[in-house]
């Protein structure tokens, strides 16, 4: 089962090797790995995409919650929640009817065309896991040249959100 | 969330008591006064190019803080470890950068494992020069990282007395363990003029309190009414110091109490309640206890693979009940039926109440219920005791242990190494109280028993602390003999010697069709002299009476003495429940 996780960690040196390191000690697996600051200095938020069934989620939860420098540990799937993915592809476009061809998937994916020459073409996408696959799929035909995608990054929807703050009032 | 550390950026100099708190002071005397103030008067170390400012802080300090230099710096941690073994404080050792560094790491890992309070300090090349391949650098974080409680790189002198506070306050808090601080060389000589980061708002090292009533009455009407529990007690019992409460929970209950390797001691072996130890060379009765209860109170365990073997058919009857104070504990091997997380302590403190507050009737009833059970225990411990081998003219290595026991009057500290030797130590050695019993349980490291057992002996002088080691063993650490020789450490080693890696022959004899590959320690030094040469009391013995009157000899013995104790060649461990295998495959002899 795929799980996104949440980790709040101290934006300190060292902190991300610590994580990364008891998923690789422990045996777990990372798909894909993101971090970035957060709204409150000194704290970064990672978001690790892992397989495992509920029972090694809620192992790999507490191992990082063990950590000293980990405040909150979460799986974002257990809840509703939207989960994005950035990806840049450099694909080829050799003919008019190949630009044209990929400009219309870029309009029906809602992508942006970033860069552009006389025969390839950069494409910037975003969505969830499964938009972004397929599209990345449909491009295949042209020839692609690069991909790069940046792991995936999520939050849990608002409803989500006060269905747990009416669970802690009750 | 336990540990969690919040950085309080408010810059807070209340935080060092000390008078001269607000005095410039390079780094290193910062270092040497937070130790101080975080309650070190003993610390294990040996001096390198890195740690000179540290080690000239010492030199001044040494009123305050008593430096015992070793002749290796695995040594240095085991000490320190011993030392923290000994007496639930916090351990303090002291290496310089690069081989010093990796050198500890043996040490430090042992402690992990075994969830020990350590903190211990790694000099590292200036801040400037990290990366650069400099001479003795090596990145201590990263090869720390997964064997350490937490760990620092101290990039700012100003952040430093509150990385140690903090340190220390991780190692001891929740489950214990080690945690290193890595110091740059310019670090220790900048000048601190305050600090930048007063505090990280750590959670306190106190227990918790069990908070839990609703689970803690599931759980105590569980007690009182299983027909067969057992209670499978491990080393969280004697962290938490939870002996008391648990020998009054047990005999409220009139339950049996079996303890890992690690809880030896935290119930009495002589009590009428005790199996004796469990898993791979556990008794007949504490293994068959676990596999026919209804009911398994798991208290300060971690369910290890030489407790459990195979895991499917581990108390395969039993309603698993699991209390621990580190909640990753819980369901990392075996998901159990009811779980608290909490201390030990106050664990057992509220199932005491719980139980009170039922009242005698349901008590007695339960009582009454577990009759058969106590026939069927008995029948096992009866059925198949431990045996100790006895012989007149060689020595039985059970027989050194029972002899020993019978000399210490069953009141000393014995520390062990790692392998048969450990497990005849903690089969026929019964010990009446908690800490009285050290050992290397998880890592599993030899050369851990005579420098563990120094550190011990200091912490307890009052006390004698005996090192039961092997021939293989013994020589992995044995130039700490001469740390015990410098600082007049009464130290007692009793080497078992049968000329062989004991447990490993075992295995090759039963598992291996005796092939004994490179086992044989046949060509050995003579351990008398080399005692001698350190200029301690070297006694052997080879026959069953010498043992009496070496053990003797050397028990008077004020100073260092050194036992070579050669016993019976191909003397296996009984019983034993090959790895990965279950109480029905058990070997009796």
């Amino acid at each position: 089962m795929r799980n996104t996780l949440s980790i709040l960690v101290a934006d300190e040196p060292g902190e991300l090797s610590r994580i990364v390191g008891l998923f690789s000690s422990r045996g777990y697996n990372i798909e894909t790995i993101s971090v970035g600051k957060t709204l409150e200095d000194g704290w970064s938020r990672c978001t690790i995409v892992t397989e495992g069934d509920a029972a090694i989620v809620e192992q790999i939860l507490k191992q990082c919650e063990r950590l000293a420098r980990v405040r909150e540990a979460k799986a974002v799937t257990s809840q509703p929640h939207i989960e994005r993915e950035m990806a840049l592809i450099d694909v080829n476009a050799l003919t008019p009817d190949d630009r044209a061809e990929i400009k219309n998937l870029v309009d029906i994916f809602r992508a942006k065309i970033v860069d552009i020459t006389h025969d390839r073409m950069i494409v910037e996408a975003s969505g969830n896991k499964e938009k972004v696959d397929r599209f990345i799929g449909l491009l295949e035909s042209f020839g692609m040249n690069e991909v790069v995608r940046t792991g995936y990054v999520a939050i849990n929807t608002l409803m989500a959100d006060k269905g747990s703050a009416l669970q802690q009032t009750a | 969330m336990r540990d969690v550390a919040t950085v309080v950026e408010t810059v807070e100099t209340a935080e060092l008591s000390d008078t001269s708190a607000n005095k410039p002071m390079r780094g290193a005397e910062v270092l040497v006064r937070s130790l101080i103030r975080n309650g070190v008067d003993t610390i294990f170390g040996l001096p390198g190019g890195a740690v000179l400012h540290i080690y000239d802080e010492l030199w001044r300090f040494r009123d305050e803080i008593t430096h015992y230099l070793v002749r290796h710096e695995q040594g240095a941690v085991h000490a320190a470890e011993g030392y923290a073994r000994a007496t639930g404080k916090v351990g303090a050792a002291v290496v310089t950068s690069g081989p010093g560094a990796t050198n500890a790491v043996t040490g430090i890992a042992t402690a992990y494992m075994d969830s020990i309070p350590l903190v211990v300090i790694t000099g590292q090349v200036p801040l400037p020069v990290i990366g650069t391949d400099a001479f003795q650098e090596v990145d201590t974080f990263g090869i720390t990282l997964p064997i350490v409680k937490h760990n620092y790189l101290v990039r700012d002198v100003r952040d430093l007395a509150a990385i140690v506070d903090e340190a220390f306050r991780i190692a001891a808090s929740g489950k214990p363990g080690p945690v290193v601080i890595d110091l740059p060389k310019d670090i220790t000589a900048h000048i601190c003029d305050g600090p930048r980061r007063c505090h990280y708002d750590a959670a306190s090292a106190a227990a918790p309190a069990c908070t839990d009533t609703q689970t803690v009455d599931i759980i105590a009407d569980r007690l009182i009414n299983a027909e067969r529990p057992v209670f499978y007690v491990g080393g969280g019992i004697v962290t938490s110091g939870a002996a008391y409460a648990l020998i009054e929970l047990a005999e409220k209950l009139a339950a049996p109490v079996t303890p890992t390797l690690m809880g030896l001691g935290g119930f009495p072996t002589a009590h009428k309640l005790s199996l004796g130890m469990l898993g791979m060379h556990g008794t007949y009765a504490a293994n068959m206890a676990v596999s026919e209860s209804d009911l398994l109170v798991a208290v300060g365990v971690r369910f290890d693979d030489r407790v459990t073997g195979k895991l499917a058919t581990f108390a395969p009857q039993a309603e698993i009940i699991h209390i621990d104070i580190d909640p990753s504990n819980i369901g990392k091997v075996k998901q159990p039926h009811i779980s608290l997380v909490s201390d030990a302590k106050p664990a057992l403190e509220a199932l005491l109440a719980a139980i009170a507050e039922r009242g005698d009737g349901p008590l007695a009833a339960g009582k009454a219920a577990r009759l058969d059970w106590w026939k069927k225990l008995s029948g096992w411990r009866n059925s198949v005791p431990l045996v100790c081998e006895t012989s007149e003219t060689e020595i039985k290595p059970q027989q050194v242990i029972e002899e020993l026991h019978r000399a210490t009057n069953g009141d000393a500290v014995i520390v062990t190494d790692v392998g048969q030797h450990q497990m005849w130590a903690a089969q026929f050695y019964p010990f009446k109280r908690t800490r009285q019993w050290i050992t290397s349980g998880g890592l599993g490291t030899m050369g851990f028993g005579l420098p563990a057992a120094l550190g011990a002996q200091l912490a307890l002088p009052e006390q004698t602390v005996v090192a039961v080691v092997g021939d293989g063993g013994f020589q992995m650490t044995n130039q700490e003999l001469i740390t015990a020789i410098q600082y007049n450490i009464p130290l007692k080693v009793l080497i078992m010697n049968n000329g062989y890696l004991g447990m490993v022959r075992q295995w090759q004899e039963m598992f291996y069709d005796r092939a004994y590959s490179e086992v044989d320690l046949s060509i050995s030094p003579d351990f008398v002299k080399l005692a001698e040469a350190y200029g301690a009391q070297g006694l052997r013995a080879t026959t069953p009476a010498e043992l009496t009157s070496a053990l003797r000899q050397g028990l008077e013995h004020k100073g260092v003495t050194v036992w070579d104790i050669v016993v019976t060649k191909e003397e296996n461990v009984f019983p034993i429940i090959p790895a990965g295998q279950d109480t029905r495959n058990m070997i009796l002899k």
